[in-house]
């Protein structure tokens, strides 16, 4: 009866209750019942923090297995461009697009090149916008949601271009299927991701359209192969790689590559939740109007710090920064014809289809009045409890734990320091017990002594 | 703090002046309360545009201040009492672009001249009373149920 889909399981067997991923979620969304994770599914955005923070590797992410190709005609992988960010300089992105050939897709597509156009499409509409200010990126699925359950006022303010591996996928699609006399549906595209999150985001776009991607692989599930499949292909000409790069979309990997490539007066780029919420703040206090435009990454430095990565996030944000640094040095500029993309965004071709719809979260009560009364209620709870956040009970914090209790989904006696109270409670009530049967036993014995003398 | 009313809940803020750090953490909590209640999400936002303002009123030009949060299911009251300078002319700090803000103020994004005006543009009912050299109150008010906006 899940609303809502999620990116990751949890792996009963072998999570044991070590209460890192509840302490590390951002949104509170898990519990500890019973000694393992649980996932409260409306609060979770599938940031994947998590996955990264579980020492038994019990929390896994829903990506596809390889065995998913097999049920297309052709197959065309889109890599994100974090994908080029986990190699040097050495190994660039035509030979990554060979080696995942070789790997058994049919194509590979280099995706960066969508995204440069995706950065003219947005330098259109924000030309053309004129409602309240920044527009928000919606390239990290995880801000999108953040966005749906915590800031619903600002659902306004996210850009309607569709996400490049979207339009890619759409544009695979059509003319592969055109090319090769083969259905649409025939024709499988698969996005090599960095995050669980884009999985949900094609199996259940925030927007309610229909995804044109049909699956998506892991990086990291990718990452070994591919270097393998890479060692036997002859090295090509420098020169002739780096001419084949779009500046403007590589960039698209780490936090700023947007803004870089948008070049506006006015324009932050932020990376990280938690530093996220306070941007997110400012805005809905309508503190940032004088900027035009936000891009905003839950992982940290970007798609390049996703939790399905391989190389330090560092290091691999240095290695796009470098090779950008590179392509201005040599004067590449391998772009997307700006008249032709004005001409396609005249057409529509860029806009999302669907609306994005908030998503909050259920309040303590649907009746107001009652609402009301338990927040007071969760109030008094929490004055009962030592507000040290120590996490025993199963809830991340004192304050989670009273809205849980509340909500009638914990006990007070949860709390180990309501426990002597609860011994307390037990030793009363078994002494009364004992007390009873105490004099349960002496007039069973008057009543024999009686029957005795009557004998 | 408590009210003995059942459901009217009432939640007191303390706002430091010059507390900048601190600053913004009082609308903060109160727009978390608001979601947790359920209220409408475009009241949440007015109120919570309006308890920023007032709050960032205090952090820049008073002393302390309170900050009051009062709902009932037909209303949401903020109230704030301040002691500071207090305001000489309200009629000329109500006007948009009117600020007595310094230029570090403006710096950082404050003193527009937007705050008081603002917080009326979003509030059902606003009132406003202040005594220079005292303090200053505000008695701003959000409508929840149909009966009450009439």
């Amino acid at each position: 009866m899940n609303q809502y889909l999620h990116s990751i399981r949890i792996d009963t067997e072998k999570c044991n209750g070590r209460m890192k991923c509840m302490r590390v979620c951002p949104t509170q969304a898990i519990r500890i019942r019973n000694g393992k994770a649980v996932i409260i599914e409306e609060k979770c955005i599938d940031c994947g923090e998590c996955i990264t923070a579980c020492p038994n590797n019990a929390i896994i992410p829903l990506t596809d297995p390889f065995g998913e190709l097999t049920k297309f005609r052709h197959t065309v992988a889109i890599p994100s461009p974090a994908l080029y960010a986990q190699f040097g300089r050495e190994i660039l992105p035509e030979k990554i697009l060979s080696g995942i050939k070789k790997l058994g897709f049919d194509d590979a597509f280099d995706l960066a090149f969508t995204c440069g156009e995706v950065s003219f499409a947005i330098q259109e509409y924000l030309r053309e916008y004129k409602g309240p200010k920044p527009l928000i990126s919606n390239v990290c699925p995880t801000v999108v949601r953040l966005i749906q359950v915590k800031y619903p006022a600002l659902i306004d303010q996210v850009i309607p271009i569709d996400i490049p591996r979207e339009l890619a996928a759409r544009e695979i699609k059509k003319s592969k299927s055109k090319q090769l006399g083969l259905k649409e549906k025939e024709i499988g595209t698969f996005y090599l991701t960095p995050c669980p999150v884009k999985m949900i985001s094609i199996k259940q776009p925030a927007e309610k359209g229909k995804s044109f991607i049909d699956g998506a692989i892991s990086i990291s599930d990718i990452y070994g192969p591919l270097l393998s499949a890479m060692e036997s292909i002859e090295k090509g000409s420098y020169r002739k790689a780096l001419e084949n790069i779009c500046i403007l979309g590589i960039g698209w990997a780490m936090v700023g590559g947007i803004c870089r490539t948008l070049r506006l007066k006015n324009s932050l780029a932020v990376s990280g939740l938690s530093e996220i919420l306070k941007v997110f703040d400012d805005i809905e206090r309508g503190k940032l109007r004088n900027i035009d435009f936000i891009e905003a990454y839950s992982c940290p430095q970007g798609c390049v710090g996703g939790s399905l990565t391989v190389e330090n996030l560092y290091i691999s944000y240095n290695k796009i920064l470098k090779l950008i640094e590179t392509l201005e040095f040599e004067q590449i500029k391998a772009c997307p014809d700006i008249r032709e993309v004005r001409k396609l965004y005249s057409q529509k071709y860029f806009f999302i289809d669907g609306k994005l719809e908030p998503r909050p979260l259920r309040p303590l009560d649907k009746d107001l009045a009652k609402a009301i009364k338990k927040r007071k209620e969760k109030e008094d709870i929490y004055e009962l409890l030592p507000k040290i956040d120590c996490g025993i009970c199963g809830a991340p914090t004192c304050l989670a734990f009273a809205e849980d209790v509340v909500k009638g989904e914990a006990e007070l006696t949860d709390c180990i320091f309501n426990l002597p109270q609860k011994f307390a409670d037990l030793s009363q009530e078994l002494s009364e017990l004992l007390n009873k049967s105490a004099s349960l036993s002496s007039i069973r014995s008057n009543i024999s002594k009686a029957q005795n003398k009557k004998d | 703090m408590k009210m003995s009313n059942e459901d009217e809940l009432s939640q007191h803020f303390e706002i430091t002046g010059r507390d900048f750090s601190n600053a913004g953490k009082a609308s903060t909590s109160i727009k978390e309360i608001l979601q947790e209640i359920g209220i409408d999400s475009s009241i949440t936002v007015r109120a919570s545009i309006a308890a920023y303002e007032a709050e960032m009123n205090v952090v820049m030009y008073a002393k302390k201040g309170v900050l009051t949060l009062n709902i009932t299911p037909e209303k949401l009251r903020l109230k704030l009492e301040d002691e500071g300078p207090g305001i000489g002319d309200i009629e000329m700090a109500m006007q948009e672009g009117f600020s007595t803000a310094t230029d570090e103020m403006r710096e950082m994004g404050f003193g527009a001249g937007m705050g008081l005006p603002n917080i009326k543009k979003n509030a059902d009912r606003f009132e406003i009373s202040s005594t220079p050299g005292i303090g200053t109150s505000l008695d701003i008010t959000f409508c929840l149920s149909q009966t009450e906006k009439k």
